[in-house]
């Protein structure tokens, strides 16, 4: 009898602290809210403004609600943390294959402005055949920006690390060169600086003197002998409202670049919605089997506007970086 | 029975006659052309290699795995046969324990060699993150490095004390050093005790340390998304590959340190007898693991995994594949079957056929899948489709394998390669055995 008092008394005990409890945070929430409430009331100017809805309707809004939105500022790009990130962004590239007739622009952008002087070009574009009665086509391929980056997860000492804004980028000053990234890479995206990297007028303006601080922002300024590059999705461009040089560079209007978040991509010419543009025409991501999770998606090559046969004439088995004469 | 002075006179460490000094010098010479090769490496890059974008590890790599496999011989010979109480062990432990500290050391400066940058190797303790394989390596290695080293000392110290005693007059220099790393043997009780202890610890570390190296290295492959690496067999596959490299490797040094040194009393033809039925264990091991891992997969090869197992069987590395296969593995499973064939010299051109086999399998197991990737190769030069080593690469590797010989031969001339004290318990033992049955 005696027991089941104490109990009793027990639980009046806790019901009552908890309730108490809630009581007390309730309280303080209210009193927030009231003070919130009551300080807008107060702070109304009466000043009305005309705004429009995404779906185009005309609303009117006291003009002290509107608040300056938080967008991306030119500061924001450029005060970041390198291996965080830009802020609020997700960097993702598609493919249009039914545009590119191997040009080869792009390459060239991209080993003029990443001063790539090796054998082997960051960005490839592969003459594609899947099988003798399927149709050939040509693929251009970068850095895949993996979200689920094999050669990160390789990598003994965290030179190449993958940022919340989506790039997947290398530090060259950490890099041990044990190539393990390589062997890792499905890809085959990534590249080696065999010996001393021959540079042109970068080697040169080293050789006289001026210091030129390697950034994993901009890959190739300067390559360093015994370490791996690869496609940056060029976040020095990025930084100054430019787009990647081989999405400006392609004559074709292939390459589309954007932000996920954003859920826009743009070529230079025109500005689409991502997730309209990968479902209105079928956007995949290569070997999506491995669970890689790839940023960049590819539009596969039907209703093409431009013949096969018209890129046989730049394709060079053997060569994919132009050597000075 | 002998008696202890000539059992001492046979086993206490000889000079090197002619012969072992052609020998040592010859190894010496071979070193420093390949850390002349490598200190142009070091100054040029690695681009004196012919590994390039696609062919990215090479003969560095599968070196390595080499030596990483010819460690496992002290896990598997020495503990092993001293967990099970195979007592006609005595006389090979200590070249098994030799040979696998040697081969340990050697991986770990192999590994540094295909690194393109060296100068930054504390990077690997600095930054080091522990999902990547190489930072288990790096783990792994040093602890295999220490304990293969504590299974070769502890149960020396014996010995040492031992010649100290014996080469007093001899060579005071030696005495003095065998005295001091002998740490004050005695031989009392409770240093027996002691020393009894530690062994029996080390033992059973080496077991499941020697295990997790040969994975680990596995698993350097395995864990990234290539055709012919990217295997849950893996593990497996080469842990019994490292235990046909590892014994190939003790056969064939023990019948030279037999023939040098005279050792035909000690090391008989029993004990070839043992190991080639060691040996066909081995193979026939390695062997089903090699059919799980080529064979069956045929059924349901993929593209690109059928191109791979083509070249392998019928393409560009088929006569390295069947000659590695049927001459280092089949033939020398199929002839160990036989007990004529389980005398010393047979065993020794087996034990070399197998050793050769074991380097050249872990180069096939590297070099064709890094050149089958998923994309095809295209834009870079046409020499980069293949991989052949260059003369650098070579005489580097050469180096290397000259310094773990060198290694070998050095311990070989300075330690008993068959326990003093050891034998000379047992052969008491016998004798007391003998007088109680008489």
């Amino acid at each position: 009898m005696k027991n089941k008092e104490t109990t009793s008394r027990r639980k009046f005990l806790d019901k009552g602290l908890k309730m108490g409890l809630i009581t007390a945070i309730g309280g303080i929430g209210l009193t927030k809210l009231a003070s919130k409430l009551s300080a807008q009331s107060e702070e109304s100017s009466n000043h009305k403004m005309e705004l429009m809805t995404t779906d185009g309707t005309i609303i009117q809004v006291d003009s002290s609600e509107v608040e300056e939105m938080d967008h991306h500022t030119k500061e924001d790009h450029l005060n970041h943390n390198v291996r965080e990130g830009i802020p609020n962004r997700k960097f993702v590239m598609v493919i249009d294959l039914a545009k590119c007739k191997n040009a080869l622009k792009c390459q060239v952008a991209c080993n003029k402005h990443h001063y790539i002087t090796g054998d082997n070009a960051w960005l490839k574009v592969y003459k594609m055949q899947e099988s003798k009665d399927t149709a050939p086509y040509w693929m251009p391929t970068t850095c895949m920006h993996c979200d689920k980056p094999a050669c990160v997860t390789v990598c003994p000492v965290d030179a190449t690390f993958k940022r919340k804004d989506g790039l997947v980028l290398i530090d060259n000053e950490r890099c041990i060169g044990c190539r393990f990234c390589m062997a890792a890479c499905p890809y085959a995206t990534r590249v080696f600086n065999w010996s001393e990297p021959n540079q042109g007028e970068i080697t040169l303006a080293m050789d006289m003197g001026e210091e030129i601080h390697s950034t994993p922002e901009h890959a190739g300024l300067p390559s360093i002998k015994g370490t791996v590059d690869k496609c940056d999705f060029c976040p020095h461009s990025i930084q100054n409202g430019e787009l990647p040089h081989c999405v400006t560079a392609c004559p074709n209007g292939v390459f589309y670049f954007g932000d996920k978040y954003e859920d826009t991509v743009t070529n230079g010419d025109e500005t689409l919605r991502l997730s309209k543009l990968l479902n209105d025409k079928s956007g995949y991501r290569l070997m999506e089997g491995l669970g890689t999770d790839p940023s960049v998606y590819y539009l596969p090559p039907v209703d093409r506007l431009v013949n096969f046969e018209d890129g046989l004439e730049h394709f060079t088995e053997f060569q994919s970086v132009e050597k000075p004469e | 029975m002998k008696n202890y002075d000539t059992l001492l006179n046979d086993l206490a460490p000889k000079k090197f006659g002619k012969l072992g000094v052609i020998w040592t010098s010859s190894l010496l010479v071979i070193i420093i052309i390949g850390i002349i090769a490598y200190i142009d490496q070091l100054i040029k890059g690695q681009v004196v290699t012919n590994m390039r974008d696609y062919a990215l590890w090479g003969i560095y790599i599968s070196n390595f795995v080499f030596f990483v496999a010819t460690s496992f011989v002290g896990s598997v010979t020495v503990a092993v046969l001293r967990l099970t109480n195979n007592n006609w062990r005595t006389p090979i432990v200590r070249i098994a324990e030799i040979i696998s500290l040697a081969a340990i050391v050697m991986a770990g400066i192999t590994i540094m060699i295909d690194m393109a940058r060296p100068d930054r190797l504390l990077n690997l303790f600095i930054h080091a993150r522990l999902q990547s394989p190489i930072t288990w390596d790096v783990i792994i290695i040093p602890t295999s490095i220490a304990v293969s080293f504590l299974l070769l000392y502890f149960p020396l110290i014996p010995d040492l004390a031992i010649l100290k005693k014996h080469y007093k007059d001899e060579s005071p220099f030696l005495s003095k050093w065998y005295g001091k790393l002998s740490l004050n043997w005695t031989g009392s009780k409770m240093q027996k005790a002691i020393q009894t202890k530690s062994i029996q610890i080390i033992a059973l570390m080496i077991i499941p340390i020697g295990l997790i190296l040969q994975t680990i290295d596995a698993w350097l492959f395995s864990t990234t998304y290539r055709i012919g690496w990217d295997s849950t067999n893996m593990g497996a596959y080469f842990i019994s590959g490292a235990f046909v490299a590892g014994v190939g490797a003790l056969v064939t040094v023990i019948y030279v340190i037999r023939k040098v040194y005279k050792l035909e009393n000690y090391i008989t033809e029993l004990h070839f007898d043992k190991l080639g039925k060691f040996l066909v264990l081995a193979c026939l091991t390695y062997l089903y693991f090699n059919i799980n891992e080529y064979l069956i997969p045929v059924f349901t090869a993929k593209k690109g995994e059928l191109t791979h197992l083509d070249e392998l069987f019928t393409g560009h590395y088929s006569i390295l594949f069947w000659l590695v296969i049927v001459g280092g593995l089949i033939i020398p499973s199929i002839v160990l079957m036989f007990k004529n064939f389980r005398k010393p010299l047979p065993m020794f051109i087996i034990g070399l056929a197998v050793v050769i086999g074991s380097w050249w399998k872990r180069y096939l197991i590297v070099t064709p899948t890094l050149l089958h990737p998923f994309m095809p190769i295209q834009g870079v030069p046409e020499s980069w489709h293949h991989y052949f080593p260059s003369i650098h690469e070579w005489l580097i590797t050469l180096a290397t394998l000259a310094m773990a010989l060198l290694i070998i031969t050095i311990l070989v001339r300075y330690l008993p390669v068959i326990p003093i004290q050891r034998t000379a318990d047992e052969q008491e033992m016998l004798k007391n055995d003998k007088n109680t049955k008489s």
